[in-house]
């Protein structure tokens, strides 16, 4: 399971800064699980959004929105509200926002950090995703994570390394940083790659010792203090 | 003079780089050193270049500037996070090292050590943003220092990008680069003269001087190799030709560099020459280019 939080609220109307017309996906999977994007949580962004005068164009709470292919399926009979929609709020882990933006033309802002993970890269396979750096990049990078998809993981632009749109490392593999211009380009956002990104915060990509404390080192501690 | 009086002063400015040798004979870098002592304006070092384990550039910077050169400390991302940068920085400044660039570094796995964990804490525009707090007197979070650094930092810049995506890329980080306080730009190896062009006619808006890169060709086949395994590099078939149906390489291969520093001469307020083991042929070239 995906483990995310939802970002401050203030972080996620500056995302939606000059648009009205939103699109609100959540997913049932462990976004519902984590209590961030369920669609308890989307019901509940719907409301607050609304009352800041934003229109909500339509919403969707997906199973498994980490999974690309179900993303476009089931989105299928809302082609028009996401049309209608300046951008798509997408309330779950790094995997879905990235799903949505490679299904969907369309803006996608991160409502949440994702934070770790218990042992699941997502539905979406083939290649690793997120990293759990819990302080969401997607929306400065048009849906792309440039901590996975540049092999340095730089977040402030490339590195003079790439040619002829491939990486240094293999020429097989796409230099991440242009997907995110390209992608960037298509919508209208390159403004954003002039953004200077702050260093990251990397204490937050450390597990909580209670998450990697086993259920047996757990009952020791239990039986010490018990037995203190 | 240092770097940044002569880059003020609007003087056509001439640096160099020197790779430290694996080991602790030092007998070359003292060799070139000398050589060059009064030919170019400053010299860099470069920081375990390639990614392949060397001499420091800190102790090689100090060893340059015993022996009264300008030297600039090369420092990449790669093998240190931001404990030890902004600790090295400040070691560097003590020593006397003024001028430093930023650079994120190559990937560990292309070097002679690939198992190494690459580090990336930070990259090359934040490493400029974190050497602005130092002269400001602060480190990256804000804490007070007692006594404060005046380094004079630069970057890099590949001009030659092959799509145009890269090539705006570049642009916008460049930008972001001069924000963030880069004060001077040494870019990747020139050999077309063209694509510089196309470059600086959008570079020169940002009003940030540039020092165009120069690599000497050693013969026919580093040309090849640089083509095809160095991105931004494009050594056009005609100079390959020279290289290879000369009797003199060496003569040749000056002679190619020095056309290149001529032609080059007007667009930009240097040149960066990274010899790759020919150091003591630079007064060779400057001589044949008239500097």
């Amino acid at each position: 399971m995906i483990l995310s939080k939802q970002k401050p609220w203030e972080e996620i109307l500056s995302y939606l800064d000059g648009e009205n017309n939103v699109f609100i996906l959540g997913c049932n999977g462990c976004a519902q699980a984590s209590g961030t994007g369920g669609p308890a949580q989307v019901e509940e962004m719907k409301n607050k959004l609304g009352e800041i005068g934003k229109k909500i164009t339509g919403s969707a709470v997906i199973d498994f929105l980490c999974e690309k292919a179900l993303v476009k399926s089931r989105l299928r009979n809302k082609v028009e509200q996401l049309e209608a929609a300046d951008s798509i709020l997408v309330m779950t882990c790094g995997v879905g926002v990235q799903a949505v933006s490679a299904a969907v033309n369309k803006i996608c802002h991160p409502a949440c950090d994702t934070v770790n993970l218990g042992g699941s890269r997502g539905e979406w396979r083939g290649s690793e995703r997120c990293l759990e750096c819990g302080e969401c990049l997607l929306d400065y990078t048009g849906g792309i994570c440039p901590l996975t998809a540049c092999t340095k993981g730089l977040i402030n632009g490339q590195c003079g390394g790439a040619s002829k749109g491939k990486c240094e490392l293999d020429p097989e593999k796409d230099c991440g940083w242009e997907l995110i211009y390209n992608r960037l380009k298509g919508l209208n956002q390159l403004n954003k790659l002039r953004r200077f990104i702050a260093p990251k915060d990397y204490s937050k990509m450390m597990p909580d010792v209670k998450i990697i404390s086993t259920s047996h080192w757990a009952l020791e501690r239990t039986d010490q203090k018990e037995g203190g | 003079m240092s770097l940044q009086s002569v880059l003020e002063s609007g003087k056509f400015v001439i640096t160099a780089e020197v790779g430290p040798l694996k080991g602790t004979d030092t007998t070359e870098i003292t060799e070139v050193a000398e050589l060059l002592g009064g030919r170019v304006d400053a010299t860099n070092v470069t920081d375990q270049q390639s990614s392949v384990m060397r001499l420091g550039s800190l102790a090689t910077c100090y060893l340059l500037k015993q022996k009264g050169l300008d030297p600039v400390l090369q420092m990449t991302c790669r093998d240190r996070n931001r404990l030890a940068l902004q600790s090295d920085l400040l070691s560097a400044y003590v020593l006397g090292v003024k001028n430093v660039l930023a650079i994120t570094g190559d990937l560990p796995s292309l070097g002679d050590h690939p198992q190494a964990k690459p580090v990336y804490d930070l990259d090359s525009v934040q490493l400029l943003w974190v050497i602005k707090r130092l002269n400001e007197g602060y480190d990256m979070v804000d804490n007070e220092l007692k006594g404060k650094p005046n380094f004079f930092p630069g970057a890099v810049v590949n001009p030659g990008a092959d799509t145009e995506a890269a090539f705006e890329l570049q642009l916008i980080k460049m930008e972001k680069k001069i924000t963030a306080g880069a004060r001077f730009f040494q870019t990747q190896a020139i050999f077309t003269v063209d694509t510089f062009a196309k470059f600086m006619k959008r570079a020169e808006g940002f009003s940030t001087p540039v020092l165009a890169g120069i690599i000497p060709l050693k013969s026919a086949g580093m040309a090849r190799f640089m083509n095809k395994n160095i991105a931004g590099i494009f050594v056009p078939e005609e100079l390959i030709n020279k290289m290879a149906t000369t009797e003199d390489r060496v003569r040749t291969g000056i002679e190619i560099a020095a056309n290149t520093i001529k032609e080059l001469k007007g667009m930009c307020q240097g040149i960066h020459i990274m010899a790759m083991g020919w150091e003591k042929r630079i007064p060779a070239i400057l001589d044949a280019a008239g500097l």
